[in-house]
């Protein structure tokens, strides 16, 4: 039997308790009063003590219920992993020809076994990035348009056209883009590089302004614009009301209580709701292989024609190549995939910890 | 009157140091949300310098009417009233002064405390002048942050952990920092509502001795359900009461040691002795 510690006199008290114990081989004890105070001896009923065991009998519908949702859940996780094993075992001898210099090199020529995803990768987040530069201010005043300042009756139409944006398909803004947004676009390319073409970004080294990663970012930024846009109007309209009249008793205009209370508030939501945005702008595809002029070096000229990523360079390649070249190709998948998932992993671990994500209370 | 004894060495002075309590007047004060009324012709005269509680029944209009001494009410979609309100004799409704220059100069504490929580205590404190558009720094910032803490009885107990997050404090502390920031700003009126109801005992105990120590300087309108408190800290007195269907009106009004010990209306009596209510 353990000693207890509890205090200096306790001790003694309970050695002697454990003496007994040992000697008569007493039953189960739980408490036992000595001179008036109390003395749980939880030795014993560490030892002794039954704990009960809850059953709880589920009806039957429940349990169907429960069966249904378990499955479909466990279906989108498998089909996750199948796709990942499946783009894993198509991709596996272009990895295995390539080893790491498929994370390092820069060239795409799978023919002649000189390839890798470094500079496609960079490509496809400079699309990204233009696309979020514009598309995140956007959607923050939008989301704070809607539930800040728009009339209560104008709320609900507004947050359905902006869902409704989503649902464009993204072969039409793809054709828009190349049809009509391309032609307009090339001259404000061309007064950016005329006006700010010291900095480096906006420098041109050539002649041709269209199939640019500007436009195509302009173009992927009308695709990230809705989903960023819900997940931040999500969160600002859990903005704790109390904290906003205490803002505007304070006498604060609207904008202040907003500074104030609102955007701190709302802060998770806003990295989170970008995070899923640039997820969705990594992985677009068509829109992009309509617009963009096909390079595969690394440039940071986003201004003039020329660009790429991962997923319009399968699309465009795919079916003009090469068995070895299609297996590359997936590995070129695989890496996006990856990539994407991480993103969006990151994305939700930062709105579900933030204080906006979690259910607040104060 | 206030005096902020500190170096204002930044030039910009922008807050008025010399402001006073104001008396305020309500004149058959109606209110609705929607097609619901729930005040009718509510008048009620509020003395600078002093007290003043507002009791009565859940549902009958009080805070109501206390959100419409600092226009706090108009936030509400649908909420509409009529009336006249004065603040030493000027509408606040149809004067030429901005809502944000009105509710700064008639601060609101709310039922549940409502710090920023992110902020730390001092930003709180600072938090409305930063709102009104008045950044201080440094030596005049830390004075107006001991001073408004000071006032709320808050100081001795946070003056260590100034850059600590709002949302750190207790309850109790919460509110009373909530009061300093409402002080901060140097407001002529100091609306609550029912600042106490979310607290313990002693917490309530050292707002309301926080409440004695700046009732000389601020003018405080309280909406209580604790008739004791009404007694201890209010020197005039409302009894709002509404019947069924029928919207909120004040039954009587007058000091508060008369409308305890021999009220005019029995209602009132009944009420006060814990009869209803």
């Amino acid at each position: 039997m353990r000693a207890l510690e509890v205090n200096a006199l306790g001790f003694t008290w309970r050695s002697l308790f454990c003496h007994i114990c040992r000697l008569e081989s007493l039953g189960p004890v739980v408490a036992t009063r000595m001179k008036g105070r109390n003395y749980v001896s939880s030795s014993v009923e560490d030892i002794r003590e039954e704990r009960l065991e809850i059953r709880v009998s589920r009806p039957p519908a429940d349990r169907v219920y429960r069966a249904v949702a378990r499955s479909a859940g466990a279906v989108t996780l498998v089909v996750m992993g199948l796709i990942f094993l499946f783009l894993l075992l198509r991709s596996w001898p272009a990895l295995r020809d390539a080893r790491w210099s498929f994370l390092t090199e820069s060239k795409w020529n799978p023919d002649a076994h000189q390839f890798g995803i470094f500079a496609l990768m960079i490509l496809t987040f400079e699309i990204a990035i233009v696309a979020l530069t514009i598309a995140v201010p956007v959607s923050i005043a939008t989301a704070l348009y809607i539930t800040e300042y728009a009339p209560r009756a104008v709320r609900r139409p507004l947050t359905s056209l902006v869902d409704l944006l989503a649902a464009v398909p993204s072969i039409v803004f793809g054709l828009w883009g190349r049809a009509y947004l391309e032609p307009r676009m090339v001259n404000l390319s061309k007064w950016l590089a005329r006006h700010l073409g010291f900095i480096p970004i906006f420098k041109v080294t050539t002649n041709t302004f269209a199939g640019s990663t500007f436009i195509a970012g302009v173009v992927v930024s009308l695709m990230v614009i809705p989903i960023c846009t819900a997940v931040i109007r999500e969160v600002f309209s859990q903005a704790p009301p109390g904290e906003k009249e205490g803002a505007l008793a304070l006498g604060g205009t609207r904008w202040g209580m907003i500074r104030a209370v609102v955007l701190p508030f709302g802060r998770g939501g806003i990295i989170g709701g970008s995070m899923l945005g640039l997820g969705r702008a990594l992985g677009e595809t068509i829109a992009v292989a309509l617009i963009i002029s096909p390079i595969t070096d690394k440039t940071i000229h986003i201004i003039q024609g020329g660009g790429n990523s991962i997923a319009a360079l399968i699309a465009n390649r795919f079916f003009e190549s090469s068995p070895f070249a299609q297996r590359a190709l997936m590995a070129a998948g695989l890496a996006l995939f990856v990539v994407t998932l991480l993103v969006n992993a990151g994305a939700s671990a930062i709105v579900s910890r933030s204080r906006s994500g979690a259910a607040t209370e104060i | 009157m206030t005096t902020i004894t500190g170096n204002w060495d930044d030039g910009a002075q922008v807050i008025d140091l010399t402001r006073s309590p104001a008396s305020m007047r309500a004149h058959n004060v109606s209110a609705w949300f929607g097609n619901h009324k729930v005040l009718e012709r509510v008048s009620l005269d509020i003395s600078a310098h002093q007290v003043t509680a507002l009791i009565g029944p859940s549902g009958c209009g009080k805070s109501t009417f206390l959100r419409i001494l600092n226009r706090m009410h108009e936030l509400v979609p649908s909420a509409s009233l009529a009336g006249t309100v004065l603040l030493d004799g000027e509408d606040i409704y149809r004067g030429p002064k901005p809502v944000t220059d009105i509710r700064r100069q008639i601060g609101m504490v709310f039922q549940k405390p409502n710090p920023f929580p992110a902020m730390s205590i001092a930003d709180n404190v600072l938090s409305g002048l930063r709102l009104s558009g008045t950044r201080l720094h440094g030596r005049s910032a830390h004075a107006v942050v001991q001073q408004s803490l000071e006032r709320a009885g808050l100081w001795n107990e946070v003056r260590r952990r100034l850059s600590e997050p709002g949302g750190a404090l207790s309850g109790g502390q919460q509110q009373r920092l909530c009061i300093a920031r409402a002080l901060a700003v140097e407001p002529r009126v100091l609306l609550m509502d029912e600042p106490c109801s979310a607290l313990d005992p002693t917490s309530t105990g050292v707002i309301e001795e926080t409440m004695a120590h700046i009732a000389h300087d601020v003018t405080i309108v309280i909406v209580t359900h604790n008739m004791q408190q009404a007694q201890r800290v209010s020197q005039q007195c409302a009894f709002f009461l509404a019947t069924h269907d029928t919207p909120g009106y004040i039954v009587e009004s007058g000091p508060t040691e008369q409308m305890f010990s021999e009220p005019e209306d029995p209602r009132t009596r009944d009420y006060v002795h814990g009869r209803f209510g």
